[in-house]
């Protein structure tokens, strides 16, 4: 029907909504990362997911419907493309951008559960005006201690799955160049038929740009595991030096068991006559917490 | 299908979830949601005019289609992610019937109670206990007769090359040759994998919600 938009337009759109969506979800984390943090989220939108959905998609929107066999016979171009392209590349960097952006959404819940934890707390403690509660739900929490570990462990992540998918890659097709004839034999072909690749030099070119970006993102992540590290460190150095690591330690466990002592402490009504003091978060992060 | 829609609902009904339905939530919209539109509606797109019987008579091709594919992986999926959501409603349902009973007892002008009553988070005992227990036991039957369904349809998850047809008009036993079988074969053991998992992640909410139960 004449007022029906075409069937490929109405995917391309949704496909846009859902990525636009998924960025929105990602991008909520940006609040608590580093400034490379921020710049690497750029360059996966910018370069990789808008190159994706605007440019490479249509580039191999005729994958399959263009490649062609010098023969007749029914069967012999599913059958010679199956075997030439088990998945195609445009899965593959959709599939690589979904697994490499998730690793973020381990230090939104994080700081979920803490912000959850310090409401719980402010609660038991009868400090919970509104104005509390709120100011806890917008606070932006250091990277230190815990939270540091698990921002580390959610980088780690991201570059195992992005050397991952770049070996997968690498295995499925061993060079980045794609050809303009392959040649196959499978059943049903009648014999060696000669297949043609529809727009090979295009799809080189987004390829090679696709695995640039890859790399780049790579970069990014590593830099951003040294530049932890080395704050981590400064924040060592700069610690007194008769703090002795056996003090240090017994500080921290009482540091974590705190609230769980405030919470024990307010249960069984002892509050008069205990005084315990809880450690403000600027304190906490005075403190060498990387390790 | 608007699954963002879908998910501005099931994200409201989040709230009232533990930790590990908050978890599941994200699993399911980013693992499966995002990948059946991204990636695999592009690969069956093209799943029956690309279907190809070795032979020229008319109707072949589409009987045989018809007899080896009843209903398609991607309408079963968005089948099985459109089930498997809805019991999180039944919570939801329940949390605005309780808020409702007790916005009547409030009915005398107590404008603070009221904003408090909208926005407050109720603690999973009694009865909203049973209704999250029953929607997760739902949740978990819909996964699993779904990927039961499918298996048993499609005789596992490995999608053929080749199939072999004789039903009336065919001739005789034509070779019919789909398209893409190792690309949805990856993507039908992907989405199998993530619905494994939520099934865990459902399996282990359960065992939360018990043992939370058996503590008081």
């Amino acid at each position: 029907s004449p007022l029906r938009p075409p069937a490929g337009l109405v995917r391309n759109l949704e496909s846009k909504m859902n990525w636009g969506s998924f960025y929105a979800v990602i991008s909520g984390v940006n609040r608590h990362s580093t400034g490379i943090g921020r710049i690497w989220l750029s360059v996966i939108f910018i370069f990789r997911i808008l190159v994706l959905v605007v440019a490479a998609e249509s580039v191999w929107g005729d994958e399959k419907s263009g490649f062609t066999c010098n023969t007749q016979q029914p069967g012999c171009n599913s059958v010679c493309y199956d075997q030439f392209f088990p998945i195609s590349h445009i899965r593959l960097w959709a599939l690589q951008l979904i697994l490499v952006s998730t690793p973020a959404l381990l230090v939104a819940m994080h700081v979920a559960h803490r912000r959850h934890v310090d409401k719980k707390a402010l609660k038991r403690s009868g400090r919970g005006s509104p104005k509390e509660l709120e100011h806890i739900k917008n606070q932006k929490f250091q990277i230190t201690g815990a939270l540091w570990w698990t921002y580390m462990i959610s980088i780690v992540f991201r570059i195992i799955f992005e050397l991952a998918f770049l070996y997968i890659f690498y295995l499925i097709y061993p060079t980045f160049k794609m050809v303009r004839l392959v040649k196959c034999d499978s059943y049903p072909c009648p014999n060696t038929v000669d297949c043609f690749v529809s727009r090979p030099t295009e799809k080189t070119i987004f390829t090679v740009f696709m695995l640039a970006v890859s790399g780049v993102c790579v970069l990014l992540n590593l830099a951003e595991v040294v530049y932890l590290i080395g704050r981590a460190c400064k924040r060592c150095m700069s610690r007194p030096e008769d703090e002795s690591k056996a003090a240090w330690i017994t500080q921290k466990l009482s540091s974590y068991r705190q609230n769980e002592i405030n919470q024990l402490i307010a249960d069984h009504s002892l509050k008069s006559k205990l005084t315990v003091t809880k450690k403000s978060p600027t304190e906490k992060g005075e403190r060498c917490s990387a390790f | 299908m608007s699954w963002p829609a879908l998910y501005a609902q099931l994200v409201g009904a989040n709230r009232h979830s533990t930790s590990l339905g908050k978890i599941w939530l994200s699993v399911l919209f980013i693992f499966r949601v995002m990948v059946l539109v991204v990636a695999a509606e592009s690969v069956w797109g093209d799943e029956q005019s690309d279907f190809t019987c070795n032979t020229l008579q008319p109707g072949c091709e589409n009987v045989c289609y018809d007899q080896f594919f009843p209903v398609s992986h991607i309408r079963l999926w968005s089948l099985q992610l459109v089930f498997v959501s809805t019991p999180t409603l039944l919570v939801s349902m329940y949390v605005a019937y309780r808020n409702h009973c007790d916005r009547r007892r409030l009915l005398q002008g107590q404008e603070e109670e009221l904003e408090t009553l909208k926005t407050r988070r109720l603690p999973i005992v009694g009865a909203l206990w049973w209704t999250y227990f029953c929607s997760l036991v739902f949740k978990m039957l819909f996964e699993g007769s779904f990927m039961y369904v499918l298996y048993v349809v499609y005789d596992g998850f490995e999608m053929p090359r080749l199939v072999q047809c004789d039903q009336w008009p065919c001739p005789n036993l034509v070779d019919c040759f789909i398209s893409r079988p190792t690309e949805k074969t990856i993507f039908t053991v992907f989405m199998a994998t993530a619905s494994s998992i939520c099934m865990v992640l459902n399996l282990a909410e359960l065992a939360y919600l018990v043992a939370k139960a058996l503590n008081r």
